[in-house]
């Protein structure tokens, strides 16, 4: 015992020989260092949303006129198959994992993940997954819809291989997310800076470890299910097939057992970033830092009771129906928390206009709509009208992309001075933002009317009756506004990757520590890692270097008092 | 750094007056254009067809005005907040970190809005989910037809009589079967595409699909049910007037699921008679003619599909 004492006490260090420092391509291939797997998250999730957002565009070009002939059936169909699985497999989800892998360690105080090598797999299963799935294109792309329901994902209903490589897609980003989920609970669980508990970590780590949580807890239903679905396409079985004794509402089920948490993962860390974002631009410490982390946390638990709500209309007992709309009432609570917290955390601040901020507060304002829709929604007689129209897909676009988006792009330009080391330019955010915010909003707010007049979604064409023409225009005008956009955001990053002022280490004067490190973070982050004693870090570190400089200033004038 | 222990209770408002008359006036503003928008029918969904389809808007239109306080009130406090607390020279902001019972208070807040509107959710769901009796002048039914379906939620009429009709979604098309009084399910009255139903009767409809799930949908006559194989659901409808009711299948069926429209034609319970009579023998002339047909192949079991015989 003696002995291992000693070994522990007295580390000896012993270097043969300094590897060099990997450069090109290679070291990008081979790499386990979390913030460069981070960047190669977010960018191949970038392309990805950028692939899905030119297939939303070509839908709104069919749809910009009734009877339109833009497109075929079978294209339309494989179009919206393609843009939902895109922006939620290989978008939402997964970029929130590159954010997470980015600024999980740097922000608990830790030199990397728990599981470097692990890390490195979970990317490039997200990178086999979305090759799979696009590789269709070269076949057959699968025409079922993202929610793929039994007995159209069936194979006498969808014969080719694209729905194979859907299943596959599942398969494969799901053991990505996993292995990732795992790895930042690892993480958060055992690296954190010492002073780092509970209470003190920041909102967004909160945020991811109950996306990982989540992820834990709802991906293998999914994998279950489309294995089911691969046996029953390929293997003879009848787990979603009637006339063996199988039953299509199982896969409903299952699906949406999975899926309705999938809404939590994509958006909670979207919350955590807003949660992170508007302290810092109103010089005020978050409003009821508790009661953010609880509603998170609540969110997540009532997440896995409310899956049946996407059912309402299946042929369901009134009790159960009750049921689900309770349970998705309750979600709305804390939701609402969230929300008045936010707001409170601005009042009474010196609230400063970078775009980062603006990203947030728009977020604040669309996500409240979609949230209110949402309560729509939950009254399950009101949802029989509602459900699979053009109201559902406003809704969850109000929640996706005014909720999601919105917090990823104010993450873009709250962190990329960190990652890059350079500034955005300010102007092109706020024109960016402006364009996106105008846009969201025309192409998604008529479209609750659009529902309401008695559009289904998922339809390649309707007839020229009411008002429909005219607000599908409306709606298609509005897509190629929020694309540019979007574009010009894409151009903002591209030009300041070079051309942006430098940001130094803490340009924000932000609270939480990846903002101790230098921009871009060394490849061990931290040569020290700082003692955290409050839930602000950063904040108390720089009173600490303010006081210091000023009583040395006062030591050199008062002539070496200490 | 500025420690004032203030709460939120006690803002630095200089013109809370002024600051009361925005927010009135922004919520005024705010329901106006709702009113505008609700005259046009761009607010509610469709109704008028059928009793369940205006309650449901009706309870709509309540969760609306709810949700249109909560709406301009929290915007109002975001751009509230922003605009007068953005930042300035001298603003010092104001280091608070919470407030418990002020979010106490908006979590108990939010709920209450939650439970009033379940309360009113439980208040109409009878007149939504459970038929009424037909009324005297609607066509008759006997009793009978409607116990066929054994279901622990079928909803029922209280006296137990209703048009029962089956409908089947099939890529891409409704048929609709209507009952007799044999228990053969054979020889029914049928019809694809347009549905005849007889005014002032209550009509009940057997819900299933033939192949993937649809969902049936008119959306003046109520909501939505998910056609889904091996299951039947339920709905039901009681038009006033007569009518035409158009919709379209609601659940992604396969290519032509647009094309997978519905009509319902509501004519007058002598009319409706008298359709059920025509299509009764427009079916049987259609049996005899394929029975005709059937005796003709087997009459030369090996020989060659014979010409098809004219109608005599």
């Amino acid at each position: 015992m003696a002995a291992t004492d000693t070994a522990v006490l007295v580390p000896e260090i012993t270097v043969h020989r300094v590897e060099p420092e990997p450069r090109g391509w290679v070291s990008w291939v081979t790499t386990t260092d979390h913030k460069r797997i981070g960047i190669l998250y977010i960018v191949t999730t970038f392309v990805f949303f950028v692939l899905g957002g030119v297939e939303a565009l070509l839908m709104r070009v069919q749809l910009g006129a009734p009877d339109n002939t833009f497109l075929t059936p079978s294209v339309y169909n494989a179009l919206f198959t393609l843009h939902g699985t895109t922006m939620v497999f290989l978008f939402v989800v997964p970029i929130m994992a590159g954010f997470g892998n980015y600024f999980l360690p740097l922000m608990i105080g830790a030199r990397d993940m728990a599981f470097p090598k692990l890390n490195a797999l979970s990317y490039w299963m997200l990178l086999a997954g979305g090759l799979v799935f696009y590789v269709s294109l070269l076949f057959h792309p699968p025409e079922a819809g993202w929610t793929s329901y039994a007995p159209l994902s069936n194979r006498a209903f969808s014969e080719t291989a694209g729905m194979d490589a859907w299943i596959f897609l599942v398969h494969l980003t799901g053991i990505s997310s996993l292995l990732g989920a795992i790895n930042f609970y690892a993480t958060i669980a055992n690296m954190r800076a010492p002073g780092m508990g509970w209470g003190r970590l920041p909102l967004f780590v909160w945020a991811l470890l109950v996306y990982a949580v989540l992820l834990i807890l709802a991906l293998p239903v999914i994998a279950g299910a489309v294995t089911l679905l691969l046996a029953d396409r390929h293997f003879g079985t009848g787990f979603f097939d009637q006339s063996q004794g199988g039953d299509p509402l199982l896969w409903q089920h299952l699906f949406w057992f999975f899926g309705h948490p999938e809404v939590y993962i994509m958006i909670l860390p979207g919350f955590g970033i807003i949660s992170e974002v508007l302290p810092v631009f109103a010089r005020k410490p978050i409003f009821g830092y508790k009661a953010v982390a609880a509603a998170t946390v609540v969110i997540a638990f009532l997440a896995l009771l409310v899956w049946a709500h996407h059912m309402f209309s299946t042929p369901s007992a009134t009790v159960v129906l009750v049921f689900f709309m309770l349970s998705s009432f309750l979600i709305a609570v804390p939701t609402g928390v969230k929300i008045f917290n936010w707001v409170a955390t601005l009042w009474r601040g010196t609230v400063e206009f970078r775009t980062a901020l603006i990203f947030a507060v728009g977020f604040i304002s669309v996500f409240l709509i979609g949230g209110i829709t949402g309560v729509f929604l939950a009254v399950f007689p009101v949802d029989w009208q509602l459900t699979d129209t053009y109201f559902v897909v406003a809704h969850l676009h109000y929640v996706l992309v005014g909720g999601a988006v919105f917090a990823i792009f104010a993450g873009i330009y709250y962190w990329f001075p960190k990652m890059t080391g350079r500034m955005l330019s300010e102007g092109v955010g706020k024109w960016s933002f402006a364009l996106m915010y105008i846009g969201f909003n025309v192409t998604f707010l008529i479209q609750h009317s659009i529902g309401l007049d008695g559009m289904p979604r998922r339809v390649y064409e309707y007839p020229d009756v009411g008002h429909l023409a005219l607000y599908n225009l409306i709606s298609t005008i509005g897509s190629f506004i929020l694309a540019a956009g979007i574009g010009l955001t894409v151009i903002n990053v591209v030009r300041s990757l070079k051309h942006g002022v430098r940001a130094g280490p803490d340009p924000w004067k932000a609270n939480t520590l990846e903002w101790f490190v230098p921009s871009p973070p060394p490849a061990n982050n931290f040569d020290v890692i700082p003692r955290v004693r409050s839930v602000e870090p950063m904040k108390d570190i720089r009173r600490q270097v303010e006081r210091t400089e000023a009583s040395l200033e006062v030591g050199a004038e008062s002539g070496h008092e200490h | 750094m500025n420690t004032m222990p203030a709460a939120l209770a006690a803002p630095r408002i200089r013109h809370p007056r002024r600051a009361v008359a925005v927010t009135l006036a922004a919520g005024l503003a705010g329901l106006l254009v709702l009113a505008s928008g609700a005259s046009a029918d761009v607010l509610t969904p469709e109704s008028g067809g059928s009793p369940n389809a205006d309650s449901i808007d009706t309870l709509y239109k309540i969760i609306l005005g709810v949700a249109a306080v909560v709406f301009v009130g929290v915007e109002g406090l975001l751009l509230y907040s922003v605009v007068r607390f953005r930042a300035r020279k001298d603003a010092v902001p104001a280091q608070i970190r919470g407030n418990t019972r002020l979010e106490v208070g908006w979590t108990v807040g939010a709920a209450v809005i939650l439970v009033i509107l379940s309360v009113v959710t439980f208040v109409m769901l009878d007149d939504i989910r459970n038929p009424p009796n037909s009324d005297a002048s609607g066509f008759p039914v006997n009793r009978v037809e409607n116990v066929q379906n054994a279901s622990a939620y079928q909803p029922r009429t209280p006296s137990g009589r209703a048009l029962n009709i089956k409908v089947n979604g099939q890529r891409y098309a409704w048929r609709y079967t209507y009952p007799d009084n044999d228990t053969n399910a054979l020889n029914n009255v049928f019809s694809y595409e347009e549905m005849v139903v007889p005014t002032n009767t209550t009509v009940t409809l057997d819900i299933e699909a033939q192949d993937v799930a649809h969902s049936w949908w008119i959306p003046k006559l109520g909501g939505k049910f998910d056609a889904v194989p091996g299951h039947v659901n339920f709905t039901w409808f009681k038009i006033p007037r007569p009518g035409t009711f158009r919709g379209q299948c609601a659940e992604l069926c396969g290519r032509n699921h647009a094309d997978m429209v519905a009509t319902v034609r509501a004519v007058s319970p002598a009319e409706f008679r008298r359709w059920l009579e025509g299509k009764r023998r427009q079916i049987d002339a259609a049996d005899k003619l394929a029975e005709a047909r059937r005796r003709q192949i087997q009459a030369q079991p090996q020989g060659p599909a014979p010409t098809p015989a004219r109608q005599p």
